[in-house]
């Protein structure tokens, strides 16, 4: 178990830089499917199957799918590196690290590594998860769903020609 | 027995069933080839192959034989990699989801499940994620092949794939609402016995006659998922030349055609087990006649659903583009969608 969790880690952690390193955007976007499909194996090992399966369905499988789509529409090759902005070029590695040191350090605060995970008291199967949605959590649910649709109404008229 | 050779024996036991069932999965898909070739030959009044062998039988042999050996052809202006990827992609991933198929009733030896590779509790699923995962595969090939036809032929594929997607999902929801299990051998166990009023006393207890609507919807649904006639778009020789493997030749090509054919056979496995009771049918005799009826009767229904497919191709003509969209998102999929409300009504008034 451990073992495959190393893997499934390195391979995200892998996966994750050459999403931002290569200058094909095709390449940045099977990269992420990787990422996003060690994810769903670390998610298989802490015993939730369902969030594991349905991460591969909705990402990989759909949304992923329409980026890879757009960037064939396109026919988007290699990009061109620009280098305008001396700002960013100066500025960019400090403040990634600084906020890189930030997020472990809550993390670390959090949960020291001595410490065991904490128990959830939940269980991975759909049943449960289901419950958790359409029972506990409805309304913020709905919610959601709602502010989706809107968004995407917005994005069709935007998207509409002009009479 | 000590944990070490407990888990060499779960290992070795494993290798053995994944190999007996690749290779009956191969052979299947290369006799398909052949039944395929024959029974549109003689839908259309020709005889097929014939030559090689008693009425053609040693033909997907001479077929295997001739991709191996042909030439490798590898365009100039290709993306290198993701060219070579995009073949084993689409086989792999079209094998795969044979692992969670359950083949025959619950028997346990030595504690392994004999007629299933692994039962998931979350099965079903696994098998749409790993079909909304075969896009990728004719969508990449169509794109690093740096050519026109097969970047229409996978633009094509993935819009239609998503869009049909959907709809094979919602079409099978009316029956995880009645099984209430994601387990694939869950859903075919609670579908055992007989109806007990108004089926004559021998209709059997199949989903199909609680979701007639929900099996029409997958079955379409899953013939545009798999890109057959009158589907085939990604395909479409009078119009894109061969559509997205227009420039894959020899091996690469033939895992490609491998795959279409893997995927039909998934489908129809899958077809089988929600809405025809999967194994399940009249069992009788001695022990070992007990164990095997199951499989003969899932591969038979299986069979059927093979010969639906090919009946089609011999009779349907192809869609054109815009009526294959208009059809999945304004006819099929508010269909699916009125499916799920129609059965969860149903159940709550029923109890």
């Amino acid at each position: 178990m451990a073992i495959l969790f190393y893997i499934a880690a390195a391979l995200a952690i892998v996966a994750g830089l050459s999403v931002i390193l290569h200058r094909t955007p095709v390449y940045s976007a099977l990269s992420l499917i990787v990422v996003l499909g060690a994810l769903a194996v670390i998610y298989l090992l802490l015993g939730a199957p369902f969030i594991a399966m349905i991460q591969v369905i909705v990402y990989a499988g759909a949304i992923m799918v329409l980026f890879v789509m757009v960037i064939m529409l396109l026919n988007a090759h290699r990009e061109q590196p620009i280098d305008r902005s001396r700002f960013a070029h100066y500025l960019g590695g400090p403040v990634l690290i600084a906020l890189l040191v930030e997020i472990l350090f809550a993390v670390w605060r959090q949960f020291p590594v001595s410490s065991t995970p904490p128990a959830v008291g939940l269980e991975g199967d759909p049943a449960s998860i289901g419950h958790l949605l359409f029972r506990t959590y409805v309304l913020p649910f709905e919610v959601t769903s709602i502010l989706i649709l809107v968004a995407m109404l917005g994005a069709v008229i935007l998207a509409k020609k002009q009479p | 027995m000590d944990t070490a050779s407990s888990l060499g024996f779960f290992v070795m036991v494993t290798i053995i069933k994944v190999v007996v069932v690749m290779l009956v999965l191969l052979t299947v898909i290369a006799y398909l080839t052949w039944l395929e070739r024959k029974v549109v030959a003689h839908i259309q009044s020709r005889w097929g192959p014939y030559l090689t062998g008693p009425h053609g039988l040693l033909q997907p042999v001479a077929d295997g034989l001739k991709f191996l050996f042909k030439e490798d052809i590898v365009p100039l202006e290709v993306d290198r990699l993701i060219y070579w990827l995009a073949p084993f992609l689409a086989f792999t991933l079209a094998c795969l989801s044979i692992a969670v198929i359950p083949f025959g009733a619950h028997y346990q030896f030595h504690g392994h499940e004999l007629f299933q590779l692994t039962d998931l509790n979350v099965g079903l699923l696994f098998v749409f994620a790993v079909t909304s995962l075969g896009v990728y595969s004719i969508a990449l090939a169509g794109w690093s092949s740096n050519s026109k036809y097969p970047l229409l032929g996978g633009l094509r594929s993935s819009a239609q794939m998503i869009s049909y997607e959907i709809s094979l999902s919602l079409a099978v929801i009316g029956v995880l609402m009645i099984s209430g299990t994601l387990s694939l051998r869950g859903i075919v166990e609670q579908q055992a016995g007989l109806w007990e009023s108004g089926g004559l006393g021998i209709l059997p207890h199949w989903n199909l006659f609680l979701q007639p609507v929900g099996f029409i919807c997958y079955f379409t649904a899953a013939v545009a998922e798999t890109n057959r006639v009158p589907f085939d778009l990604p395909e479409g020789e009078t119009e894109l030349v061969g559509g997205f493997h227009t420039e894959y030749s020899s091996f690469k090509f033939a895992l490609f055609f491998l795959s279409e054919y893997a995927n039909m056979i998934t489908v129809s496995c899958l077809a089988t087990l929600l809405f025809f009771g999967g194994w399940l049918g009249p069992v009788f005799g001695p022990g070992w006649l007990r164990l095997l009826l199951p499989v003969l009767w899932f591969f038979l229904k299986v069979f059927c659903f093979l010969f639906f497919y090919i009946w089609m191709r011999g009779t349907l003509p192809r869609f054109r583009y815009d009526q294959l969209m208009a059809f999945g998102w304004k006819f099929l999929l508010p269909l699916a969608l009125l499916n799920i409300l129609v059965t969860g009504l149903i159940m709550t008034w029923v109890g």
